[in-house]
């Protein structure tokens, strides 16, 4: 009693070509932002065009645009399921009180917490 | 269970064999998420921790050759997606000439990580008794593929990074414990890959994929195109961090 | 009281699925899911044993406060191997990898699972996994606790880390196998007309077991693999002399090993909602809230796991965040534990051996949820911590929850598996001999915890000793209380009276073909036309429903047994 999957979706070259185009000039944006300061948001940056990359691969090469509404679930959950590992922990780390000398945002006392603006 | 051509036999259907592989596949890779999550929380809670350690590692990592496999592992994902369209177009000579380009970029992307790791062992940088952060710039003799010039900025770097954290030699073994956790288990991945390629290319000569079926095919693709996510998050990651010092 | 219908003698089929075909090598390299779940039932309990073995040496060496038995060192490989045995190498297969092979495809009206090679590869992935740390068990031992705690097993121990470490990392590769088979399986392998919603809950049981083998099961893989690549190669994520970080260690191990429990637990639970019903000839109470109960359970077990850290120095904020969460995870679980009550209410109970284990686990699963409430709580947990309390606690709800639902279980569908009965009153007598025999065991330990006496420690003050040989005592009656369903189990397989196809009679599909079944399960595939657990609209069950007022259905006379 498979769900049944609409006639197959073939996907075609001239498609995979404007991805895989788009792929390159994105890791090329990467490279190049990488070398402008932009302090703490270097990260955020690099994670994001990474992400745009990982998407276009997971949509258009892997075919997840045309797949079931039952795998479009599992795929979420995936990535929600490394979202609560990562989330979680860091969110432990982050409201330690200055845990290893290392100082996290949240790792003040708690009036420091309340006085403070955001 | 026996087998009636490329039907299995708990199956009624070859709709209902290539629905159940396909979602096989899926939550496999749902399960390597969290397997390479797993590692990537350590590489973050480190990564925080010892940012200048991170930092000085991140550039000894050669940019070239880390943009150049990226490139490359890109196109493999080009490649065997097009191999899945001419198995789904029935166009079976073409599935086996892309799935051989696939498997060649990814042996050139092999090729290029032995240079790294190589690179890596003489530099003295693999976590151990022998790790030495600095043993390039006190011994520019030993690592003539470094230039002078290069040279100066990781001294520069490695003096700016000690002021700031003393253990630097020790942290810094963190981050070559994540380069080679992370890039040896993703080369790993790409090794079994490999062999699904080329398993792949055997039933491919033998005409075994066509338009009906070719289910193996696409799920082996999933899997290969996640390797390559894989790696779309490792280089960032890796090869970026305080580049533009 | 067996409740057999009346009628004609059963026969043993001429054909099943055990006389299909002969020789060793028709077993070991079965793609049968039959097969591969008596490969399974053989080396789990043969881990049991094992694991039973270091249980005899933990409580024969408590008898005494002073430690006179086993020196310090010794005694930590005993709990350690105690646990590690226990948990990856019984309690977690156990049910799924036994009873859910066995019966999900029959269940589901199957001729297999989705991936039977696959299934053949997970039994050997367990076995290649166990003979590595059975090596670690006779080179050296371990000593670490089962939780592996960084960086005495990184560094510091002088056992045989690596080999065990090796040994789990390879044998949660079954698990993700199993997990991943069940899932595909109960997904596309569905017989016509069997909707989700008519799907034995025993099944919903492990669809949510699945989910959390897929999801936490690799990442404790990366961590015992990093773990064993700091052990081997000096990598320093956890080893606080390069800068690596003990807390990194629990978070990423008990991230799986919270999780881990509902592992253990949910299966059980899905036995419980098939015997309760069987055996009050009766509908399940609130069917749907009980799927979804196992889907909660499942989701929500994974925002715990921190309750394992309170002591570590977490922060108020997030201890509450997850003492809160952790209170949250007990309602879906007290759902059901209300719903198998309620099942109970205008049943027409019999008390057959499963029915029993039904009961002791109703009894015993509600202490040892209950006691982890007192755990979840901030306050009491800084006192209870690493105390015999926890060790209490968590072993009401393996032993008393999970492995009473496991022999439960075994017992209701041994007929099913090998087409015989037991002997029905030699198994309650058992049944009742392993309630004492555990009661008598565990139960001191919770006031040995609240009392104060830690966990892992090989000496303790005298005045907790009578406690502990009262401990020790209920498990020599519990020793006898497992020992003898091993004995006429075996015995039953080869010698018990024939039983038929539906000798309860139970509502599943399993029970619509022969026992033991035929290898394709089913000569024709079912078609489904029924509800769950209907016993009043199940002519074919041959129960005597009563028409008029009253839903009441007449539990058939008693067997000549």
């Amino acid at each position: 009693m498979s769900e049944h999957e609409h006639s197959e979706h073939i996907v075609s070259p001239g498609t995979y070509l404007v991805i895989i185009l788009t792929l390159l000039a994105l890791t090329g944006i990467t490279v190049a932002a990488a070398y402008v300061n932009l302090g703490r948001f270097n990260i955020v940056v690099a994670l994001a065009i990474a992400t745009v990359k990982a998407t276009l691969v997971v949509l258009i090469f892997m075919h997840a645009k045309y797949v079931p509404q039952r795998t479009k679930l599992v795929i979420i959950a995936g990535i929600f399921w490394l979202a609560l590992l990562l989330f979680l922990t860091l969110s432990d780390y982050a409201s330690r009180v200055d845990y290893r000398g290392v100082r996290f945002p949240m790792s003040q006392n708690i009036s420091h917490i309340l006085n403070q603006h955001g | 269970m026996h087998r009636t051509g490329s039907l299995y036999g708990q199956f009624k259907t070859l709709e209902q064999q290539k629905d159940t592989a396909t979602l096989g596949m899926w939550i496999f890779l749902v399960t390597e998420v969290m397997f390479f999550g797993g590692i990537m929380l350590a590489y973050t809670i480190n990564r925080h921790t010892y940012f200048h350690a991170f930092a000085v590692g991140s550039n000894t990592l050669s940019l070239p050759l880390g943009g150049f496999n990226t490139v490359v592992l890109l196109a493999s994902s080009f490649t065997m997606a097009m191999a899945v369209w001419s198995a789904q177009s029935g166009k079976k000579q073409l599935i086996s000439i892309f799935l051989t380009l696939t498997i060649l970029l990814g042996f050139v992307f092999f090729g290029v990580k032995y240079v790294e790791y190589a690179q890596k062992f003489h530099h003295h940088l693999v976590p151990g008794k022998n790790f030495d952060i600095s043993y390039c710039v006190d011994n520019p003799s030993k690592c003539e593929d470094i230039s002078a010039a290069d040279l100066e900025r990781e001294r520069g770097e490695i003096e700016e990074a000690k002021a700031a954290d003393p253990n630097l030699n020790a942290h810094a073994q963190l981050y070559y414990s994540a380069y080679f956790g992370m890039t040896g288990l993703h080369a790993l991945h790409m090794v079994i890959g490999a062999g699904l390629l080329l398993w792949l290319l055997k039933g491919s000569l033998a005409g075994q994929f066509t338009a009906e079926w070719n289910n193996p095919v696409d799920i082996v693709g999933l899997y290969w195109h996640f390797v390559d996510i894989v790696w779309i998050y490792l280089f960032p990651l890796l090869y970026l961090i305080d580049r533009h010092k | 009281m067996r409740t057999q219908p009346t009628g004609p003698e059963p026969q043993m089929p001429e054909k099943h699925y055990l006389n299909a075909t002969y020789g060793i090598r028709s077993w070991l390299l079965t793609t049968d899911h039959k097969r591969i779940a008596l490969l399974y039932l053989a080396s789990v309990t043969l881990f049991f044993f094992i694991g039973g073995f270091f249980a005899m040496m933990i409580r024969l060496h408590l008898l005494t406060p002073n430690g006179y038995l086993l020196s310090a060192d010794t005694y930590n490989r005993m709990f350690t191997m105690h646990g590690v045995a226990m948990i990856f190498f019984f309690l977690i297969p156990s049910i799924p990898a036994v009873m859910g092979n066995f019966l999900i495809p029959l269940m589901i009206g199957a001729k297999d699972l989705a991936f039977p090679k696959i299934n053949l590869l997970s039994w050997y992935v367990y076995v290649v996994g166990g003979m590595f740390t059975l090596w670690s068990m006779v080179n050296g031992g371990l000593d670490t606790g089962w939780t592996f705690y960084t960086p005495l097993s990184t560094v510091y121990s002088n056992s045989a880390v690596a080999p065990a470490v090796v040994g789990v990392f390879i044998t949660g590769f079954s698990s993700i196998l199993t997990g991943l088979n069940f899932l595909v399986t109960i997904h596309t392998m569905r017989a016509p007309g069997m909707t989700w919603f008519r799907l034995p809950l025993f099944v919903w049981a492990h669809y949510a077991t699945s989910i959390v083998m897929i999801l936490g099961t690799p990442v404790v893989a990366i961590t015992l693999g990093l773990a064993g690549m700091e052990r081997l190669f000096g990598l320093g994520f956890f080893n606080p002399a390069m800068g690596g970080d003990p807390i990194l260690f629990q978070h990423l191990f008990w991230f799986y090993s919270h999780p881990a429990v509902y592992i253990m637990i949910l299966p059980a639970m899905g036995v419980i909602s098939e015997l309760i019903p069987t055996f009050a000839r009766k509908k399940l109470f609130g069917y749907h809230f009980v799927a979804a109960a196992s889907l909660a359970i499942a989701v929500i077990g994974f925002l715990v796991w921190t309750h394992h850290m309170f002591v570590t120095g977490q922060s108020t904020y997030a201890a509450v965040a997850f003492s809160f969460l952790t209170f949250l995870v007990a309602i879906p679980s007290a759902v059901k534990t209300f719903n198998w009550t309620a099942t109970l209410f205008g049943g027409s109970i019999s008390f057959d051996t499963p029915m029993l284990y039904a009961f002791g686990f109703l009894g015993l699963f509600l202490v040892g949820g209950l006691t982890g409430l007192f755990l979840g709580s901030l306050g009491t947990d800084i006192n209870i911590h690493d105390t015999y309390f926890v060790v209490a606690h968590f072993h009401y709800i393996m032993v008393g929850g999970a492995v009473m639902g496991y022999l439960g279980g075994l017992h209701f569908w041994w007929p099913k598996i090998t087409g015989r009965m037991y002997p029905e009153w030699l198994a309650r007598i058992a049944a009742f001999i392993l309630f004492i025999g555990f009661n008598f065991t565990f139960f001191p330990q919770f006031i040995l915890g609240i009392m104060g006496m830690p966990r892992r420690y090989h000496v303790y003050p005298p005045e907790f000793q009578i406690y502990n040989v009262m401990s020790t005592a209920g498990a020599s009656i519990l020793a006898v209380g497992y020992l003898l369903p091993m004995v006429y189990l075996t015995w039953a397989a080869f010698y018990g009276k024939v039983a038929g196809e539906n000798p309860w009679p139970a509502t599943g599909l399993e029970w619509k073909t022969q026992s033991p079944p035929l290898t394709e399960n089913f000569e024709v595939t079912p078609v489904v036309t029924w509800e769950a657990y209907d016993f009043h609209n199940r002519p074919d069950l041959g129960l005597d429903v009563p028409g008029g007022h009253g839903p009441r259905i007449v539990a058939p006379a008693h067997g000549d047994d």
